[in-house]
């Protein structure tokens, strides 16, 4: 999730970066005709340890690798862990029961289609290093900060 | 049938007389030259229906989806092809999957997976197959390079090892029942049971 935030971040801002300076002329960082030397692709974490929610609505991230996971029309691989049916023999968390609303509130059968995509919401973490910094305040400090300020 | 009588009594004797004209060693060493090109014709026709290109020239969308898959590109440069997987190694068994794929020839003279959209209709019970195979064989290809008895658990995730040391172990489930569509996306699952994947 930091992750997203951070992305989204550095897309609005780059832009305004790359207007504002004469030296940096593309996204690319260099001349077509030179090699640029990139940067390594982040390791997705696989530690299988839960990461607080930076927030109580907030998506939980996804903590291992989910590479080749197929999440179509056809087959959501997700579900063969994450779902209602299976939950006991595989101690994963179950998807919560927003998931298995409609928009009208309604409980369904099974996820609901304005759900099944897991990854619009839940993502893994990497070990790469954070563009910008970031500068999220957890609720508790700001209301710690608050009621400091008040006495 | 007279006449077809006739004819095998005559072949027979030619057959059961001993040789006028050639000597043993030449009988001898024909027999065992005509041995070599023909065991040998036999086994390299074999494994030219084990080649890529011979699988790919009927499944070429399948080989494209594997080509994503870690069983094709990975670290280590160690792959699997078609036959790794859906072929058995140990030669009786081998033959005897040959002989089943004659069906395959059928197939393949029919047209039956000739188009993309024909072969999206028969995917599912393509796949099937393999799974019953697979789970019958207790996933012997697998097992072929991914030997239980030298995984290191140590080394795997801690989800891996808590299925691998228990279900696996116990010989409750094999392979297959977990790691469906490892190298090929996965069919329609619609009512198929997805409570073994996991």
């Amino acid at each position: 999730m930091k992750y997203i935030i951070l992305l989204c971040l550095s897309l609005i801002t780059t832009p305004v970066f790359a207007q504002s300076s004469d030296e940096l002329a593309t996204l690319r960082g260099g001349a077509i005709s030179d090699e640029i030397k990139t940067a390594r692709i982040a390791k997705v974490e696989n530690y299988d340890i839960k990461r607080k929610r930076a927030y109580p609505m907030q998506p939980p991230t996804i903590p291992h690798k989910i590479d080749g996971y197929q999440v179509d029309l056809r087959v959501n691989r997700c579900m063969a862990c994450h779902s209602r049916r299976v939950t006991q023999a595989t101690q994963a968390p179950m998807v919560s029961v927003t998931h298995y609303m409609d928009r009208d509130g309604n409980f369904l059968a099974d996820v609901s289609p304005r759900r099944y995509f897991c990854q619009q919401c839940h993502v893994v973490q990497t070990d790469a290093n954070p563009l910008l910094v970031n500068e999220f305040v957890d609720i508790d400090e700001l209301l710690r900060a608050e009621s400091a300020g008040d006495q | 049938m007279k006449k077809l009588k006739a004819l095998a009594l005559k072949y027979w004797r030619v057959i059961s007389k001993p040789s006028v004209h050639y000597s043993l060693g030449v009988l001898a060493f024909g027999g065992f030259l005509m041995g070599i090109i023909f065991w040998g014709g036999f086994n390299t026709a074999m494994e030219l229906t084990n080649t890529e290109t011979f699988c790919t020239s009927c499944h070429e969308n399948i080989y494209e989806e594997l080509q994503s898959t870690i069983h094709f590109t990975n670290r280590s440069g160690v792959r699997a092809i078609c036959s790794s997987c859906h072929v058995p190694h140990d030669w009786t068994d081998k033959i005897a999957r040959k002989m089943q794929a004659s069906k395959e020839v059928f197939a393949w003279i029919t047209g039956t997976i000739s188009t993309p959209e024909k072969f999206e209709a028969r995917r599912l019970a393509l796949a099937e197959h393999e799974w019953h195979r697979l789970k019958a064989n207790d996933s012997l290809e697998c097992r072929n390079c991914h030997e239980f008895d030298y995984m290191d658990f140590t080394r795997q995730s801690k989800r891996a090892v808590d299925r691998h040391s228990t279900a696996l172990a116990g010989g409750e489930k094999t392979c297959i029942d977990c790691h469906k569509g490892i190298a090929h996306r996965l069919p329609d699952m619609t009512g198929v049971d997805m409570a073994g994947m996991q």
